[in-house]
């Protein structure tokens, strides 16, 4: 399958609320020692043919990630 | 003739009509811009209103940057047409890099819907010069993903060039950095908003008429252009 992984984080200095929420849900259930939680986006893009890291680095950024506050990496899924 | 002023309808906007209503009520005509097409109808200023553009997919204002209706107005932008953003509007103009920063998720993960006192800091764009530096208003406030952040320098530059147009104060509600409500570009024509003046230009459906000042305000800017 032609299908190429985008994942996007938030930047480390922008603070991510959704994580630390999570991070302070997780005594409930029971889970200690957990120092830090970030949330970020999974994309698969699947090509038609070959799996086109080149064009996937532009979809990402120009529209999956935003240079201000994410990073993002790009590989074959 | 009156000035016109464009108000643009994305799928998923919601305050275009109260946009509309607060531009006539300031004595502009209000023209519907669609977001498909690239073509602001030769308006003298555009409004980009509240709501949820395209659901907010992805990040909010990410794919109605894309829309005909922005390539438009991002060359305008930059020609010195004055475009007023208002929440969702602010955000599709950090995502188009006609402002800096970004809006990201309301610190505490609640969305808030309050009347906002709001500092006037800056007369000096197109949409705030019938304001004194240092008026308080009360307008509506209603995000989620309303707390601005951009890197140290850019606020230092912010700061520096007076283009911080509104701060909240009585109380940030979202953990905007600076206590930032809106700002400018450069020039000063392009200003985005996270508050909403336009619900506020009613005394029978709002808390104030504070909000007709944006308004009144690039009338009187239009009309200094043209002299």
């Amino acid at each position: 399958m032609a299908r190429v992984v985008v994942d996007v984080m938030l930047k480390p200095e922008i603070l991510d609320p959704q994580g630390q929420a999570v991070a302070r849900a997780l005594p409930s259930l029971g889970i200690e020692g957990v120092t830090g939680v970030r949330i970020g986006k999974h994309v698969e893009i699947e090509f038609d043919g070959e799996p086109d890291l080149e064009r996937a680095q532009q979809i990402a950024d120009r529209l999956l990630a935003n240079p201000v506050i994410e990073d993002f990496t790009v590989r074959a899924g | 003739m009156s000035p016109r002023i464009g108000v643009v309808t994305f799928p998923g906007s919601l305050d275009d009509r109260d946009a509309a209503r607060a531009v006539r009520r300031a004595g502009a005509d209000p023209v519907a811009l669609w977001h498909g097409e690239a073509d602001l109808l030769g308006v003298d200023a555009v409004v980009l209103p509240g709501g949820f553009s395209y659901g907010d997919y992805l990040r909010c204002g990410a794919i109605a940057r894309f829309a005909p209706v922005m390539t438009a107005l991002v060359d305008a932008a930059g020609n010195g047409l004055p475009v007023l953003g208002i929440c969702n509007g602010f955000q599709i103009l950090c995502e188009s890099h006609l402002l800096p920063g970004a809006l990201t998720r309301n610190q505490h993960l609640h969305f808030r819907n309050r009347d906002q006192r709001l500092r006037i800091d800056a007369n000096t764009t197109a949409w705030t010069g019938a304001y004194e530096p240092g008026d308080v208003i009360t307008v509506p406030v209603k995000n989620g993903e309303g707390c601005y952040v951009a890197d140290p320098a850019t606020l230092a530059q912010l700061e520096g060039e007076g283009r911080i147009v509104a701060r909240y104060v009585e109380g940030n509600p979202n953990g905007s950095l600076h206590d930032i409500a809106g700002i400018a570009n450069e020039a000063g024509n392009v200003v985005g908003l996270m508050p909403h003046p336009e619900h506020a230009v009613d005394q029978l459906t709002g808390p104030s008429e504070d909000g007709l000042g944006l308004f009144t305000s690039v009338l009187k800017h239009l009309a200094r252009v043209a002299a």
